[in-house]
């Protein structure tokens, strides 16, 4: 089946997030979508799987016109997805997520479970997965939702699989096997869209390459062109793929981690036992994948969560047990996972969200009332020295861009003497641009000699900027390894093998894309 | 004093929601998207996802639906004029909240008459021979409708009837109404407050009905058991302090209970709230029946309050005004200062807001919780008070009335703002007074108000409905960039 | 640079949550309420009587007459037991319903016995029962018409209007017809349509649903007080007057001891219920339409990719629930009773605790709302043949057991994680 888009638009409001895009997609080829976050992918995505109704333009199926008008259609015609965020009942069973819309069905309308079942291991034995069936999803870790993921869209015979960022949540290991399925796939005839912004890996595994930049094609690439290529053709700029730094310059100042063990709401460890300390002038990065503990850590960082055993000393003085109110006031900052969710109150004005942990601090208020002239002339000064865009301080925070909200966030945590500054997934979603500017940001309090402790799953931004890096799984650390460690090294460890392991298993059984590593520019 | 917010109200936001906004407000202004060129839905990885891309497909499939993107400037090309100025002036008119609210009054006033008509015993007997005489069906429905509607007037703001001569005393009498729609305003006033900080504050408080209440019962009990020192204004004063100020506490603490409850254990205060409003209902009417209250011969009705205890009148013997009406303002202008001025104000809305970044940023929010319903439950025990001291005097199980749940609808007809809940509750106030003289001219029964109260607040919270009735212009379709930002607000 | 020692993950520390011993802890508070509340002043000498059969049935039972003071008393350390045996299950980690339901009732008894002790008339409890199911009719609806809404993700706080609103309907209508079974055809329209506003104002206008469910109660509440005291009023015998509903009586098994009447003497509607509660049963947790339906209240926008329209499940599901509530209001005035203003008296959001009790599962729903029926009865009960307690302490009982259970103690329960929320379509 050859699926083909024709001068697709889609415009939201003033913004037109596809621009006439044309594309065909043809089976036992893995076509990827390359562009940075905010290009516009998601929304064609989302245009092909029947979520969004083009303005303008066709979709075309073995060259006959289709509409589609929900996601229903698009799946009857051939069309699978697997979400970014995956689309998976927590408190569903695999088997039943997998079914969920074409269950099989006895008498009454009631769910002929044991078909569903059997459904599932099929599947997952013709790819080899190891997905149990009657498992919550809520109780899977990522990866193998993931999998339910591929099984749902394969479930429903596609003849399209879209993949949506599917590795933005895998270990380079497991990066490797889900390309190993996608050939697989590719091979038994499948139409393959990758869609990402990781250039590494559509060298290594598409067929072809379509470059998109502010919702237009900007053209195709092969992949053995390189990486500088690619970035160039994708930001539209040549972009120097890493942040200028020194050396780290570690000093007197300190926050000491030890023994720190924290439960969830259902007491269940979530962290174990970890200990590390970063001096002040030094980054450590926090790697793993998304859900072994270190959002949690940061939480606790911050008095977000309580701890059940351990310390956390800033300059000799107990974090733990203090409120985050406290922690704020010893100078800590703090840029949260999700901005739009715990960073910002979206109906805020700019003005209100700068002040949003200082509001009731001098000079922000006087006793108890606020002094709004003050906070409007500080939110001007830190919105000209973060070049955040807008056009008034007034206006909601939520009428900025993610890049433009993410400064606001940093601009405020930043705006004041910090002693230890702490942010998690700092670039997520952000565009290139963004990211450069945060990481300067970053490397800037760094060398100001403020301890700095970043979480990211993404391991190119952890490679950027850490000094040193620590990696979690389930809970603990795993090791503390240095700036330079090899990617499938790290990619190992956070799978939960010790660093030497590590070492020796990554040189024994290097991963797909190590091989195209070759010419990365530093 | 709350204009700055209500003219900014965005229209299909309900105000009392403070999750609505959310979806809402994601797209990029006019002026930061050619410079960001971020397809904004993906610009956001993590929590906007499932409202933001239904959203959006649903604008591309409705484009009469709301939806906040701005449009381009259709004046940008031409140089400002007065005829744009005139545009942007008379779009602003159409589609202003205000607007929207005078027509969901009207709608509801429409509906009722229908309403008032059906039920009206001779419109029924003229419609059996409609055939045969229509106008009798026609004239039974306008005398009924605006015999209904002449009494509400007359028995709440201004009674015609009784001016003859022309003399001051005269005059008094016929806007006695409008005084008497004050004095029904005042609790209605007090109550809504504590509700619209509520909603501000992410609180859904269906309880202010249990805080009257029990502020009704604490003012009563003080003000017959307690005698004050002498009898001079001082004393008085005192006494009336004592039985306000108790009143007020005990309605801060019985909402407190619903604070402390979800603060501890995460319990949903509308829940809490409701059982607290029949708890209150029967523990009340437990006391009425013991020695607490002094019953005499099993009359569940509390004695009357002292006279040191009783709000003074306003205006003196010719109208009910007493001095909870400029009490009940000051209050308005005071929660006005918290919410918009304090830094206690700010948490409340951050948290309100978004709850989670309220946290993040140090605010506690479980003390914000108990914070928010010891101030609502203190104004809806102010209004409780009100209604013993200024009006009643006497206390019983019936005195609350429907204050508590009217006041509901007040906070969310004046959109949660100081301002605005004056002006809703002085609206429903006249419907009260005028209930009384509706009934007995017009023979309406005053059930009739709470179908009248319902419609309007049912329109008010959903504008697009309203647009659609009248066909009025859709603001988001027309908007101009430079307005975006008010629009938004 | 520094490279600290690696940390090998630990296999597993042992780090288990902290012990919750709220459970044991209220339980033993509870006995010892009873114990010095009233098993203690529980007068020696004298007797309490409690019938055990009604007067229809055909085997008859002696009324069982016991030692007031050794009987609750006996009860009351029983009770004690069970909240020791709490601790021990809370120590071991386990989790047990049966311990608490079982302390319950042993509490329950010891204030009966107490409350009637030397009662020369006796406790009728199979008349206790009975009217503890009619009584609980209105709110097994309500609650039903509560989780089928909510589990599909709209929170439906106006069960009290959609009660009122069959009662109406149906009174006007088994009048107008003479014929109670129209009336009962006619309360599911009358609850369908205040279900209609809802679902139109919060799934198309998406106005929040509980602003939107307090709302349409004062609306109907205004529409129905309003037409009672105009049309109704106007002429009651022949607008006003609904016929009874007879009771069907199941032979044989109604003849059972103590619940025979309350389970098989009762009319058509306690029987519908039974149906509705099986059917619900299955349809939610084993049919098509039950996954469909749970997974737009758990993740719709999950749902909608798979092409499951969710508004339009919710716009089903919220009209056909509060048709089923309506049905419920039936019920009030099945006996033949005539509409009265109010005449729900807030049933409808004792309907709503009953499926926050019932954690939106048609089996816990019915457990919570006969538990509310009883309470309800059993108070008008003791006010008739005398009762120690006062009739607004005892009334006040379910609204309290709501506010417990709410803050927790019946352990945390979590409504379905997309009620609440508009979904855009």
């Amino acid at each position: 089946m050859t699926l083909e888009l024709r001068g697709i638009t889609k415009r939201f409001g003033s913004l037109v997030a596809n621009d006439r895009i044309d594309l065909t997609f043809e089976p036992g080829r893995i076509h990827a979508l390359l562009g940075e976050n905010g290009a516009g992918k998601s929304t064609m995505m989302n245009v092909l799987y029947g979520l969004y109704t083009p303005d303008e333009g066709q979709i075309l199926i073995d060259g006959e016109p289709v509409t589609f008008h929900g996601p229903g259609d698009a799946m009857a015609a051939g069309i699978g997805m697997v979400h970014q965020h995956f689309m998976l009942i927590p408190v569903f069973t695999v088997a039943e997520n997998v079914v969920l819309g074409h269950e099989p069905t006895g008498p009454l309308g009631i769910i002929g479970l044991e078909q569903a079942r059997t459904l599932v291991r099929e599947i997952s034995a013709r790819f080899g997965f190891d997905v149990d069936p009657d498992a919550k999803i809520e109780d899977l870790p990522v990866g193998v939702q993931q999998r339910v993921e591929i099984i749902k869209a394969l479930s429903r015979d596609a003849k399209v699989l879209i993949l949506d960022e599917p590795t933005a949540v895998l270990t380079p290991q497991e990066t490797d096997e889900l390309i190993e399925i996608m050939r697989q796939l590719r091979d038994s005839g499948t139409a393959i869209v990758f869609i990402t912004h990781k250039l590494r890996e559509v060298r290594a595994v598409a067929d072809e390459i379509t470059v998109i930049r502010r919702g237009k094609v900007v053209g195709t690439a092969s992949p053995t062109d390189s990486q500088a290529e690619l970035a160039s053709l994708m930001v539209g700029r040549d972009v120097s793929l890493g942040v200028e730094k020194g050396p780290a310059e570690p000093n007197e100042q300190a926050l000491e981690v030890a023994g720190l063990s924290v439960l969830d709401a259902v007491g269940s460890p979530v962290v174990r036992d970890v200990s590390f300390t970063i001096r002040g002038g030094e980054v450590l990065a926090v790697a793993g994948v998304q859900g072994n503990g270190q959002s949690e850590l940061a939480e606790v960082l911050l008095g977000l969560r309580k701890a059940t055993a351990g310390s956390i000393t800033l300059d000799g003085t107990e974090l733990l047990g203090k409120s985050v109110d406290q922690v704020l006031r010893a100078g800590v900052g703090f840029v949260p996972e999700d901005r739009s969710k715990d960073g910002l109150i979206s109906s805020f004005s700019i003005i209100e969200n700068f002040v949003l942990d200082q509001y009731a601090q001098e000079p922000y208020a006087k006793g108890p009332a606020m002094q709004l002239g003050v906070g409007r002339q500080k939110t001007a000064e830190a919105v000209e020295a973060f070049d955040v865009r807008t056009t008034s301080i007034d206006d909601p925070v939520s009428t900025l861009s993610g890049g433009n909200q993410q400064k606001v966030v940093l601009a405020r945590e930043m705006s004041r003497p910090l002693r230890l500054f702490v942010a998690s997934q700092p670039t997520r979603g952000l565009d290139v641009g963004s990211i450069e500017f945060v990481h300067q940001r970053i490397i800037a309090e760094r060398d100001a000699g403020t301890p700095v402790l970043i979480v990211s799953t993404e391991l190119d931004e952890v490679l950027s900027i850490a000094d040193r890096i620590a990696v979690m799984y389930r809970g603990s650390i795993v090791g503390i390894v240095e700036a330079g460690t090899d990617r499938d090294v790290l990619g190992l460890m956070m799978a939960g093998v010790p660093p030497e392991e590590a070492r020796q298993e990554a040189v024994e059984h290097p991963t797909a894309m190590h091989e195209v590593e070759g010419e990365e520019p530093s | 004093m709350s204009e700055n917010n209500d003219g900014r109200e965005k229209p299909e936001r309900t105000g009392a929601q403070p999750d609505a906004a959310q979806p809402d407000a994601d797209a990029p202004s006019q002026a930061a998207a050619p410079q960001q060129p971020e397809a904004h839905t993906e610009a956001e990885p993590d929590g906007r996802g499932p409202e933001d891309s239904g959203r959006a497909r649903r604008a591309a499939q409705a484009p009469a639906v709301p939806d906040t993107s701005p449009r381009p400037h259709p004046v940008d090309d031409g140089p400002t004029s007065s005829q744009a100025r005139w545009a942007t002036f008379r779009h602003e008119m159409l589609t202003g909240s205000w607007l929207l609210t005078l027509l969901a009054i009207v709608a509801a006033l429409v509906i009722s008459s229908v309403l008032i008509a059906v039920a009206d015993a001779d419109v029924r007997a003229s419609a059996g021979y409609f055939f045969a005489r229509p106008a009798d069906l026609l004239s039974a429905a306008w005398s009924s409708i605006a015999g209904t509607y002449v009494a509400l007037f007359r028995g709440s703001v201004f009674d015609y009837t009784v001016l003859t001569g022309g003399g001051v005393a005269e005059l008094g009498r016929a806007i006695s109404p409008l005084t008497k729609t004050m004095v029904e305003a005042t609790p209605l006033i007090l109550a809504a407050l504590g509700i619209g900080i509520g909603f501000r504050s992410g609180l859904f408080n269906i309880g202010a009905q249990g805080q009257v209440l029990m502020g009704a019962a604490t003012a009563s009990l003080v003000g017959f058991t307690f005698v004050p020192p002498g009898t001079g204004p001082f004393s008085s004063l005192l006494h009336l302090v004592l039985a306000l100020g108790a009143a007020v506490l005990v309605g801060g603490l019985w909402a407190g209970i619903a604070g402390i409850l979800k603060a501890r254990t995460g319990a949903n205060e509308v829940i809490v709230t409701i059982m607290l409003n029949w708890i209150a209902t029967y523990l009340v009417a437990y006391l009425l029946t013991t020695a607490v209250y002094r019953v005499q011969a099993n009359r569940p009705i509390a004695p009357h309050v002292a006279e040191t205890a009783e709000l003074p009148s306003l205006l003196g013997s010719w109208s009910p005004l007493h001095w909870g009406f400029p009490l009940a303002l000051l209050a308005a202008l005071g929660v006005w200062w918290l919410m918009e001025r304090s830094t206690i104000g700010f948490q409340f809305r951050a948290v309100g807001a978004n709850m989670h970044a309220a946290r993040t940023a140090g605010i506690s929010v479980n003390r914000v919780f108990v914070m928010v319903m010891v101030t609502a439950g203190m104004l809806a025990g102010a209004g409780g008070a009100m209604q013993i001291l200024g009006v009643e005097g006497t206390f019983r199980a019936s005195s609350a009335g429907t204050i508590g749940f009217d006041a509901i609808t007040v906070a969310l007809l004046g959109r949660n703002r100081s301002g605005g809940i004056v002006a809703a509750a002085m609206l429903f106030g006249a419907l009260r007074a005028g209930a009384a003289l509706m009934q007995t001219v017009a023979d309406t029964p005053v059930d009739i108000i709470l179908v009248i109260q319902a419609v309007i607040v049912l329109f008010i919270a959903a504008p697009p409905l309203v647009r659609t009735l009248f066909r009025l212009p859709d603001p988001q379709r027309t908007r101009v960039a430079a307005r975006a930002k008010e629009a938004t607000r | 640079m520094s490279v600290s020692a690696p940390t090998r993950p630990t296999r597993d520390p042992v780090l288990l949550a902290p012990i919750s011993w709220r459970t044991p802890i209220i339980m033993t508070v509870l006995a010892a309420l009873a114990l010095f509340g009233f098993a203690l002043f529980t007068p020696a000498g004298l007797e309490s009587t409690i019938e055990l059969t009604g007067a229809s049935a055909a085997w008859q039972l002696p009324d069982l007459v016991i030692g007031s003071r050794a009987a609750a008393l006996a009860l009351v350390l029983v009770a004690f037991a069970l909240a020791g045996l709490s601790f021990w299950t809370a120590q071991n980690r386990r989790r047990s319903m049966a311990v608490p339901v079982v302390f319950g009732i042993c509490l329950v008894f010891a204030f009966l016995i107490w409350a009637v002790a030397g009662n020369a008339s006796g406790l009728p409890l199979p008349f206790l029962l009975s009217t503890a199911m009619t009584a609980a009719l209105p709110l097994i609806f309500g609650a039903f018409a509560g989780l089928l809404c909510e589990r599909s993700g709209v929170i439906n706080i106006a069960i009290e209007g959609q009660l009122l609103a069959g009662a109406f309907l149906t009174a006007v209508l088994a009048t107008v017809a003479g014929n109670a079974y129209v009336g009962l055809i006619a309360a599911p329209v009358g609850g369908a349509l205040v279900g209609l506003i809802l679902a139109v104002f919060s799934i198309k206008y998406r106005v929040d649903q509980i602003i939107v469910g307090v709302v349409v109660n004062v609306l109907v509440l205004g529409l129905t007080s309003y037409l009672f005291s105009t049309v109704l009023s106007d002429d009651p015998l022949r607008l006003n007057n609904p016929p009874q509903l007879p009771a069907l009586r199941i032979p044989l098994l109604a003849d059972i001891p103590v619940v025979g009447e309350a389970l098989f003497n009762q009319n058509i509607i306690v029987y519908a219920m039974y149906a509705a509660v099986v059917a619900l049963h299955i349809g939610l947790f084993r049919s098509r339409w039950g996954l469909r339906v749970r997974a737009v209240g758990e993740h719709p926008k999950a749902a909608d990719t798979v092409g499951i329209d969710v508004n339009r499940t919710r716009y089903r599901n919220v009209v056909f629930g509060s048709a089923v509530a309506g049905f419920g209001g039936a019920s009030m005035v099945a006996a033949g009773l005539a509409f009265t203003k109010e005449v729900t008296e807030g049933r409808g959001y004792i309907a709503l605790a009953a499926m926050i009790l019932g954690r939106w599962s048609p089996t816990g729903a019915l457990a919570a709302a006969l538990l509310f029926g009883f309470a309800d009865s059993l108070n008008r009960v003791l006010n008739n043949i005398g009762s120690p307690v006062p009739y607004e302490i005892l009334a006040m009982l379910p609204y309290l057991a709501t506010i417990f259970a709410v803050a927790g103690l019946v352990g945390r329960v979590r409504p379905p994680a997309g009620a609440g929320k508009a979904y855009p379509s």
